[in-house]
């Protein structure tokens, strides 16, 4: 209970401080990059220009304890401003279409991505005296060097290009409407095979190697070898005493791998146009749209927030060390 | 105890395979001028301007881009500034882990709540995010904003690995004799602990280098580079932004992708063989 509630803590923290670098970071940048865009946005109408100096803190007439309250109680109002791109839309709006996308689209490719990784880095640890585990250990590792975008240009290229067998990008056929229902559904699946395959893919070697890594460590307990001199047959000790200790370390990976997972699927997001938060950040950075960029690193920060909760509280319930409080 | 770990390093296949991997880039870097048939920014010869989009062919290797120049040249000559880049945020990435680790590790205390607190923070910031938003702020467009970007959110991994193991090292008896000795801290720490860290921190700079190789090439892509330079990543951005897809032009986007990958293997490689060099379990199969 008490790791729970110091848990809790550290979220609601990690939040306030979120927030607080979300304030400061525009007003710490040197320069003056507003002042260019409004010149560069000639006639633009005063609630946008407005916007645009709230979103860098320009408001140089209010000291800087009074704009971050204002700040603080816009947000709690779920005002994010206004965005440039889509003036006069409010950056809620534009944001609310895209979460839905981004969420679906990573939460199942990283789900994915765990579990094939985790099975079959268990495996490689357990054959890990073959040529083959060697040759998956090192494709894996040349894949995981690339830059995401890169492998979903290339499956794009040969998958959706040249043979075209996937569509080239997009989340729906254009001119389906959610009324349509199953077709509906059935194309977006469509749509999510590439970039689902892009990110489960290169994501896929992290949790190989730390899988691995930690299932080799296990084997070589004694508590294994007592298991081997038992007599105990070999599909229970691999899964039942090793990979049952090994996984844990991975699932308190997970936190840290999150980050690399997200910035890998905003990539892939641009390359196939796909109408989630990383396309939507790519747009946002092209134009200068500044407040949306804001809103849109905001929500990526929360979320890698609450899924390290979750990551916790998992963390918590696997293992008892945690759970009774004896180690920390 | 260096010695032993160098040698042991050049036995190892997979860090053999990564030191010829990086070796033949740094060679490539170093003579770019010299394998390269052309200049990067060069569009035109004594037989007139060269054929914009051009497929490969003998005069072109891996033919010529939207403007004309000659696409293999410019996989040659971006060597230079993706290496470049990625060695040196590399390096100052290391330093900084190092320096904030051995301090929180060594002193402890106020120091260490400091550094730990902060650390905590910057690990749970996904980086790439951050990475976007600090180099769109920044209006000078160049190697050395995307060095100094890749920097500032890089060193947080290290310096929780460097750290923890540095708390171990120095509850270890050869450190405290050191210390009823009345070595100074300096010594202490430079002489006793860095030794034992040694490949931890190789580890951490292969770690950050590839991610900076990458991190670089990812910034370029998206058009927060300087677009002029010539490098991987900017190969990435003009294959992109002139529909090298849809013209087939896969000799114009292939190459410096892979090329990014081979640099972030070579890496990865010797990251492998050092994790099986100070981890006997690993080792022994």
């Amino acid at each position: 209970m008490k790791y729970f509630l110091r848990r809790i803590l550290w979220l609601v923290f990690a939040i306030f401080i979120a927030l607080t670098i979300n304030f400061m970071l525009p007003r710490l940048m040197p320069g003056d990059p507003a002042t260019i865009l409004i010149q560069r946005l000639e006639g633009l109408e005063p609630a946008a220009i407005n916007a645009v100096r709230n979103a860098f803190g320009l408001e140089t007439d209010k000291n800087i304890i009074i704009q971050y309250k204002d700040y603080l109680i816009d947000l709690l109002h779920g005002d994010l401003g206004i965005s440039i791109s889509h003036y006069p839309t409010p950056v809620w709006n534009v944001l609310r279409k895209a979460l839905p996308w981004t969420i679906g689209l990573m939460g199942i490719s990283t789900v994915l991505s765990f579990l094939f990784g985790t099975l079959i880095g268990i495996t490689l640890a357990w054959k890990r005296k073959s040529r083959i585990s060697d040759a998956v250990l090192g494709l894996f590792l040349f894949i995981r060097s690339f830059p995401y975008f890169w492998f979903g240009l290339i499956l794009v290229y040969f998958l959706a290009f040249n043979n075209p067998i996937f569509p080239l990008g997009g989340a729906t056929k254009v001119g389906l409407m959610p009324a349509d229902g199953w077709e509906y559904i059935k194309s977006i699946l469509y749509h999510g095979i590439l970039p689902g395959m892009t990110i489960t893919i290169t994501s896929m070697g992290y949790w190989i190697l730390t899988i691995r890594n930690n299932m080799i460590n296990v084997l070589a307990e004694d508590y294994i070898t007592v298991a081997k001199a038992k007599g105990l047959s070999m599909s229970r000790i691999k899964n039942l005493y090793a990979a049952k200790n090994a996984i844990l370390p991975s699932v308190s990976g997970f936190a840290m791998a999150l980050g690399f997972v997200i910035g890998g699927s905003l990539l892939t997001e641009m390359v196939f146009s796909y109408p989630g938060v990383g396309f939507m950040l790519y747009q946002a950075v092209q134009q200068q749209d500044y407040p949306l960029l804001q809103a849109i690193f905001l929500f990526i920060i929360l979320g890698v927030l609450f899924s390290n909760f979750i990551a916790d509280i998992v963390i918590m319930i696997l293992d008892p060390r945690v759970r009774d409080g004896a180690k920390k | 105890m260096i010695k032993d770990m160098l040698k042991l390093f050049i036995t190892n296949r997979k860090a053999l395979l990564g030191v010829i991997i990086l070796s033949i880039f740094i060679f490539i870097a170093v003579f770019a001028p010299l394998i390269a048939p052309y200049h990067p920014k060069q569009s035109s010869d004594q037989e007139g301007k060269f054929q914009l989009r051009a497929a490969p062919s003998s005069k072109h290797l891996l033919g010529t881009s939207h403007a004309g120049y000659d696409i293999f040249s410019r996989l040659i000559y971006g060597t230079r500034l993706s290496l470049m880049v990625g060695i040196v945020t590399g390096v100052i990435t290391t330093f900084i882990a190092l320096t904030l680790g051995l301090l929180g590790g060594y002193y402890g205390g106020v120091i260490d709540d400091i550094i730990s607190f902060i650390n905590n923070i910057f690990l749970v910031i996904p980086s790439l995010p951050l990475i976007i938003v600090i180099a769109s702020y920044i209006t000078i467009r160049g190697v050395w904003p995307i060095i100094f970007v890749l920097s500032f959110t890089g060193w947080a991994w290290g310096t929780r690995v460097i750290r923890s193991q540095v708390l171990t090292v120095r509850e270890r008896e050869f450190v405290k004799v050191a210390e009823v000795l009345g070595e100074k801290p300096l010594v202490i720490v430079f002489r006793e602990i860095l030794p034992n860290i040694i490949s931890l921190v190789m580890a951490t700079f292969f770690t950050s280098t590839i991610a900076a190789v990458i991190g670089e090439a990812t910034l370029e892509f998206i058009g927060l580079g300087n677009i002029s330079a010539v490098t991987w990543g900017t190969m990435l951005y003009w294959a992109q932004n002139n529909a090298a897809l849809l013209y087939n032009a896969w000799w114009w986007f292939l190459p410096p992708g892979l090329f990014i990958g081979l640099l972030g293997t070579s890496f990865a490689l010797m990251n492998f063989a050092i994790d099986e060099i100070s981890n006997p379990k690993i080792r022994k199969r």
